[in-house]
């Protein structure tokens, strides 16, 4: 599905990223991790088609990208981006529909059944109660499921997710990424996403790439990356990683430098 | 376009020479090829008046609501500025710079009647680039900051203008005429200038309105939905700048229409541009006619400049969206 090679991009004569090659393999979930300043966004605008590399390429089923026409891209490849949708007058369902642009001649009409598209959009993000309702006058949970809706709607074969989860509070991130997981599955969808969290990257992710510098750390499945010495090499954070209690899915836990602020009890009446 | 049609005939009949509705209706009637000869019922004064000097001037009234009204629509829908408008940008003004400077020298081009125009289009670019520049700061362009170049860069023009009026003869009418806008001792031919830009500029920007709907989830979400965010930002902002060119070629700077018009359009039909550019054309031709009419009668036979009008009931308007912007800030309007 996805293939860089030698990919590199240099920004006013800084580098972001270094030449670096990889492949992505059709209908699996990816994370790309990685402190600040790694060159995730970079990567991410890469395969989106939204930036021509410095050098290298960046190839979506065989092709390069940026080298797309923009409506057939948007066909293959749809972006949901942090912060969800911004608050537009639009109605939800009207919101929803422009998901459909890119199969739209220039009347804004459509051949095939774009209307089951988003009527199915609609009622698996749970939005059929809203469909009427205006985008600006919803919660950010809402306007979330509203985004990954009109998402939906577009039919991309490749979604990329800029750190989808930032801004919303733990109960949506995990209904958002299980949606994501879901339509994953059902519908071989390949899936690239930021994600800062690593327990929940551990957790939905196939594999993992890891950014540092420009420049790949380690990619491979959760178990073989999550390590306490990659975690503190690339994000210089002491760790614990254990396996979940039930799922066995390796998970982070933090170890400061500070002792807790909180003391135990057994240490205060010793 | 009832409304629209209705307002035509009844400003019509409105005027200094005191012509009855029906007799307005019936001399506008017998124009058409299959009826009688209208010299039979009316004399040829009254025929003249109807046909030449009114009809004219309400034709080109439309015309010239209509190129305002779909600027600011497309202005507003490209640039995602809801103060955004011929006049707020300052395009107006620059487009005025070079319509004055042609005929108040009197200057011509192998163009013939395209001239001027074509030059006030070059001059309104440059402005509107001279605009771009001046608000533009680390490539984000904040909305407020934009309107304030506009304005600067307008006061800065008007006073171009009313200097290079100052330096032609005939100082007073000439320069209000530039800055405050008419539609006083036109002809036909004025109108047929304005039509073909707004036939050709209309199309263009219906076939780009469902790309403005998707502007104002941002630029880059436009793009990420295979809209071509450059090519569509161009095109937009070089027919509006054409149709105020044409506009102010006839009218002078007749200020707010673009403002005023789209705005009360999407209050009534929603945010949808596949609507609202439409019927701002239909729209800004209804607001424009009933100005020019308000502009003509009110102090009759004295005419007031149209631009006064517009900018009476314009400004007001600008300030309370102003104030509403304030009122929701950090909302994206």
């Amino acid at each position: 599905m996805i293939e860089a090679k030698g990919l590199a991009m240099t920004i006013a004569g800084h580098s972001i990223l270094n030449e670096m090659s990889f492949a992505m393999r059709k209908g699996a979930m990816y994370g790309i991790i990685g402190p600040n300043g790694a060159g995730k966004s970079t990567l991410l605008r890469l395969l989106s088609g939204m930036e021509r590399p410095t050098a290298g390429q960046a190839l979506l089923e065989g092709k390069p990208a940026s080298a797309y026409k923009r409506k057939e891209l948007a066909k293959r490849v749809a972006v949901l981006q942090q912060g969800g949708l911004p608050a537009v007058s639009f109605t939800v369902r009207e919101a929803v529909t422009m998901g459909r642009f890119p199969y739209q001649n220039w009347l804004g009409e459509e051949a095939s059944e774009g209307g089951r598209v988003v009527e199915r959009a609609l009622r698996d993000m749970g939005l059929a109660e809203l469909q009427d309702r205006r985008v600006d006058g919803l919660s950010g949970g809402e306007r979330q499921r509203v985004a990954l809706a009109k998402v939906m709607a577009q039919e991309p074969e490749l979604l990329l997710l800029d750190e989808p989860t930032t801004y919303l509070d733990i109960g949506y991130q995990v209904q958002l990424l299980d949606t994501v997981k879901r339509w994953q599955a059902e519908r071989q969808l390949t899936v690239v996403a930021v994600l800062h969290d690593l327990n929940l990257a551990a957790h939905y992710c196939d594999e993992l790439l890891v950014l540092h510098g420009g420049g790949i750390e380690a990619f491979g499945p959760p178990s073989k990356v999550v390590q306490p010495d990659l975690i503190e090499r690339v994000f210089g954070a002491r760790t614990v990683v254990l396996p979940h209690p039930e799922t066995g899915v390796p998970q982070l836990l933090l170890l400061p430098e500070v002792p807790p602020a909180e003391e135990r009890r057994e240490e205060a009446s010793s | 376009m009832l409304l629209l049609l209705a307002s035509m005939v009844i400003s019509l009949s409105i005027g200094s020479a005191g012509l009855a509705l029906k007799d307005v209706w019936g001399i506008l009637l017998h124009q058409l090829p299959w009826m009688p000869d209208a010299g039979t019922k009316w004399d040829a004064a009254e025929i003249a008046i109807v046909t030449q000097l009114r009809l004219s001037r309400v034709v080109l009234g439309v015309l010239v609501g209509a190129c305002l009204a779909l600027a600011g629509a497309g202005f507003q829908g490209v640039l995602r500025n809801p103060l955004a408008d011929p006049f707020t940008l300052g395009v107006a003004s620059g487009c005025s710079v070079g319509a004055a400077f042609m005929i108040v020298f009197g200057l011509q081009t192998a163009l013939g009647l395209w001239t001027v125009p074509l030059v006030a289009f070059a001059t309104g670019m440059v402005t509107l680039l001279i605009v771009f520049a001046l608000s533009r700061a680390r490539g984000a362009m904040n909305v407020e900051t934009l309107i304030l170049s506009g304005v600067i860069v307008q006061a800065f023009l008007g006073a171009l203008v009313s200097f290079l009026v100052t330096l032609s003869q005939n100082v007073v009418n000439e320069a209000m005429f530039w800055l405050m806008g008419s539609l006083s001792a036109r002809s036909w031919e004025h109108a047929k200038l304005v039509a073909p830009f707004l036939v050709v500029g209309l199309p263009v920007l219906i076939r780009y309105s469902q790309h403005l709907n998707l502007f104002v989830f941002g630029e880059r979400h436009a793009a990420h939905l295979g809209v071509n965010v450059e090519r569509t930002k161009l095109i937009v902002l070089l027919v509006s700048t054409l149709l105020t060119a044409v506009a102010v070629s006839v009218a002078g700077v007749v200020g707010f229409v673009g403002l005023v018009v789209p705005h009360l359009i999407r209050l009534i039909v929603g945010p949808d541009y596949r609507i609202i550019v439409p019927l701002s054309a239909i729209g800004g031709g209804f607001y424009l006619v009933w100005a020019d009419t308000l502009a003509r009668t009110a102090l009759s036979p004295k005419e007031i400049s149209l631009g006064i009008v517009t900018a009476l009931i314009g400004a007001p308007f600008f300030a309370y969206l102003l104030y509403r912007r304030k009122v929701l800030q950090g909302g994206a309007s």
